[in-house]
């Protein structure tokens, strides 16, 4: 069973805590990566858009193409990851003992989380928020009509937090059903064990295509909190941080200089000295991180343009449709925005 | 102990390196030192490596406020309850779903080890069945059965079954009325205990009685009927000082009276069948353990069939099977942290779940969590260690 070797893995990594040498918190990931020849990348147990294996046990993804864009920067081989699929509970602990060198897995930055748990928050590649899906049988149109409903989350999000104050704010009363897996948390809602279905949106959007009648369950209109989405590392390396960090920024950066994964080549050419030093052709930016000239070209031939990987996983070309929102590029009246490469 | 000569009894003291059972001491002590020592490197190396890491340690976040709901909770708990309370409402829930379960699997288990043994080939059949199936179909999945199919077949709150407007079961649950106890209603309590008092002094008398001069009356119905009698008469007399609180249907779900949830009806449900269907082979071993010349010799001095049962074969039978059910009491309390897989809130779940996950302070959660459960067990031990200890046969 998979939750026992879940719990194995928890256990072993506080084991990890315990005896692993003070020495370990000071290593050098870049070097343990290389060692290895792999990027060990903790994802979900299976969200559909961010991380999730395909029909060919491939993982695909928002997160996924993050640890590939990682490994195509040190590696200049965007399959040089291993996936290590993580439960919300487990996710911090593993990161913490170094079962994996990157948690790329829909986790949102908070101030608890960046501060008291050794770990770092690199950036953000998805703005999300809390929602709620209901069934259209009900015929309810706002969330404040959810007095007294039966609620159903994941264990160990914040949405379990948001939840409560968002119904104390508002004086209503529900009953948290509270799972371990999104899986069993679908299934209750599926059930009838509870009236509502609640997470961050795109997790709605990927959770109701995989019910058995999506068209008869809503989501409804309030987003009830902020969700900044995005990779995490562990705190007191600075050199993977700025690894992990600069692979999203370059990314960003491609969309925002309109260079993809097709045209990169011909665009290592380009006159555009912003491009030139994006891809190497003007300066060595990799150097101070360790990694070679080319490794933000590498990123976008691999993996493709933050907006490719969105199109690709979540956006119109996906099942999942969701649309761009905030996450459009500032230029275009979102608020993904990434610092110059010069 | 052979006698070994008495060399050195002149001489003087041998060293204390010869000395058999001061080496023993020694190397007891060096051996203890050693686990202190390992013991106390790991924890001075734990919390080098979580400072080191710049990880939050101590026990200072179980004052903090845990911001989340529970869906069940045996004591006052909301929102705004600190993470130590959550660690509370855990427990409570672990120890009543365990302790509820123990008592349904043992009276299950019982029955169903005793009609295995039936002279009745239906009845003996059926409780074969019973155990061969629910014994060797992993718990997981029948607790996943329990929660998802007949959970499933349950109707929506708004078309409920129901039981005379009173009770009601759906999909969200078991609604049944609440009794609300008006002034007055203490006097129930109160003959409730006199009459186990007075039964308890019949019992006695009437087995001192027996003793002297042969006679017995039937004290067990009169207890029964006096415990069942007395607060009823009493509750009559005062004019019944309950009203009811009736659960009615109002906007999604029942509101008002008591609530089972269905969690707790599925793992409750799993964790007694599939324990009772264990009990059951070791209660019917314990029977059969006992030689049948045992039950010839009581029927020979013209027993009743229930005082062969009663005086000669289950207090023999019990020494057999004490030590084999305490392990599955074990085994039942330990599986109920299974509960995370369907949202009952049980200590895993609230406390190693999201507790752990909101704090991320995993050394501390997951230690206080097997702490808990390595208390409970030891309990549990040592209660029916004593309880074989007095079963036990007095050899002479």
């Amino acid at each position: 069973m998979r939750d026992n070797n879940n719990k194995w893995l928890l256990l072993g990594s506080a084991a990890a805590l315990a005896l692993g040498t003070a020495a370990v918190a000071s290593a050098d990931t870049l070097d343990d990566t290389r060692e290895r020849g792999t990027v060990q990348c903790g994802v979900s147990d299976g969200l559909p858009g961010f991380s999730a294996p395909d029909d060919e046990g491939e993982w695909q993804g928002l997160d996924v193409d993050v640890c590939r864009a990682v490994a195509a920067a040190v590696f200049g081989d965007s399959e040089a990851v291993r996936y290590i699929s993580l439960n919300a509970v487990e996710r911090f602990t593993a990161l913490q003992s170094g079962e994996v060198d990157v948690l790329s897995r829909n986790t949102t930055w908070t101030a608890t989380r960046d501060t008291t748990l050794g770990l770092n928050f690199t950036g953000v590649t998805f703005y999300d928020g809390q929602g709620f899906l209901v069934s259209k049988d009900l015929g309810i149109s706002s969330a404040e009509e959810l007095d007294g409903a039966a609620i159903c989350t994941q264990s160990g999000t914040t949405t379990e937090l948001n939840l409560a104050d968002y119904f104390r704010a508002n004086g209503m009363e529900f009953d948290p059903i509270v799972f371990d897996t999104s899986e069993q948390t679908v299934g209750g809602f599926e059930a009838g064990r509870c009236d509502v279905l609640t997470s961050d949106t795109s997790q709605l959007a990927a959770l109701r295509i995989q019910l058995s009648d999506p068209n008869n369950a809503v989501i409804l209109p309030e987003v009830i909190s902020k969700e900044p989405l995005g990779p995490v590392v562990r705190q007191g390396d600075d050199k993977w941080f700025n690894i992990v960090k600069w692979a999203l920024f370059a990314m960003f950066n491609a969309e925002e200089y309109g260079i993809t994964s097709d045209n990169v080549d011909e665009m290592r050419g380009s006159e555009d000295p912003n491009i030139a030093r994006l891809l190497g052709e003007d300066g060595n930016y990799g150097e101070a991180m360790g990694l070679d000239a080319d490794w933000a070209y590498n990123i976008i031939k691999q993996v493709g343009n933050y907006g490719e990987a969105y199109d690709r996983n979540v956006g119109m070309d996906s099942p999942l449709e969701i649309e761009r929102g905030l996450n459009r590029l500032w230029t275009d009246g979102g608020i993904q925005y990434a610092p110059p490469i010069r | 102990m052979p006698v070994r000569p008495k060399v050195h009894s002149l001489g003087p003291k041998p060293p204390f390196w010869r000395d058999r059972a001061k080496r023993a001491l020694t190397f007891q002590l060096l051996l203890v030192a050693a686990v202190a020592a390992f013991l106390l490197y790991i924890i001075g190396n734990t919390q080098d490596n979580l400072a080191a890491r710049g990880i939050t340690t101590g026990f200072g976040f179980l004052t903090n406020t845990a911001g989340f709901g529970i869906v069940q909770s045996l004591i006052d708990y909301s929102s705004q309850s600190t993470y130590g309370r959550t660690f509370v409402v855990g427990l409570l829930n672990t120890l009543m779903v365990s302790a509820l379960g123990i008592l349904a699997a043992t009276i299950i288990g019982f029955t169903v080890g005793i009609a295995r043994l039936s002279p009745n080939w239906l009845i003996a059949r059926l409780a074969n069945a019973y155990i061969e199936i629910f014994r060797n179909i992993p718990l997981l999945l029948q607790i996943f059965f329990w929660y998802f199919a007949v959970l499933r077949a349950m109707p929506s709150p708004r078309d409920s079954m129901t039981l005379g407007e009173v009770a009601f079961l759906n999909v969200r649950g078991l609604f049944l009325p609440e009794p609300q106890f008006l002034s007055g209603f203490g006097f129930i309590p109160l003959a409730f205990g006199v009459a186990i008092v007075a039964s308890i002094v019949l019992s006695i008398w009437n087995r001192r009685r027996h003793e002297a001069t042969g006679k017995r009356l039937p004290a067990g119905w009169i207890s029964l009927g006096l415990i069942l009698g007395l607060p009823l008469l009493v509750l009559v007399v005062t004019g019944v000082p309950v009203t009811w609180d009736v659960p009615e249907l109002r906007g999604f779900n029942f509101r008002g009276g008591f609530t089972v949830i269905p969690e707790f009806l599925a793992l409750w449900l799993a964790l007694s069948i599939y324990t009772a269907s264990f009990i059951a082979e070791i209660v019917r071993s314990g029977i059969q353990a006992i030689p049948h010349g045992q039950t010839e010799a009581a029927q020979a001095l013209s027993l009743p069939r229930n005082l062969v049962l009663r005086l000669v074969v289950v207090p023999q039978a019990l020494r057999v099977i004490i030590p084999p059910l305490t392990s599955q009491y074990l085994n039942l309390i330990k599986n109920s942290s299974l509960a995370t897989a369907i949202g009952y809130p049980d200590l895993v779940s609230v406390f190693a779940g999201t507790t752990l996950n909101q704090t991320g302070q995993a050394i501390e959660v997951i230690t206080m969590t097997m702490a808990v459960y390595l208390t409970i067990s030891l309990l549990v031990s040592m209660f029916m260690n004593w309880f074989n200890a007095r079963v036990a046969l007095v050899e002479r």
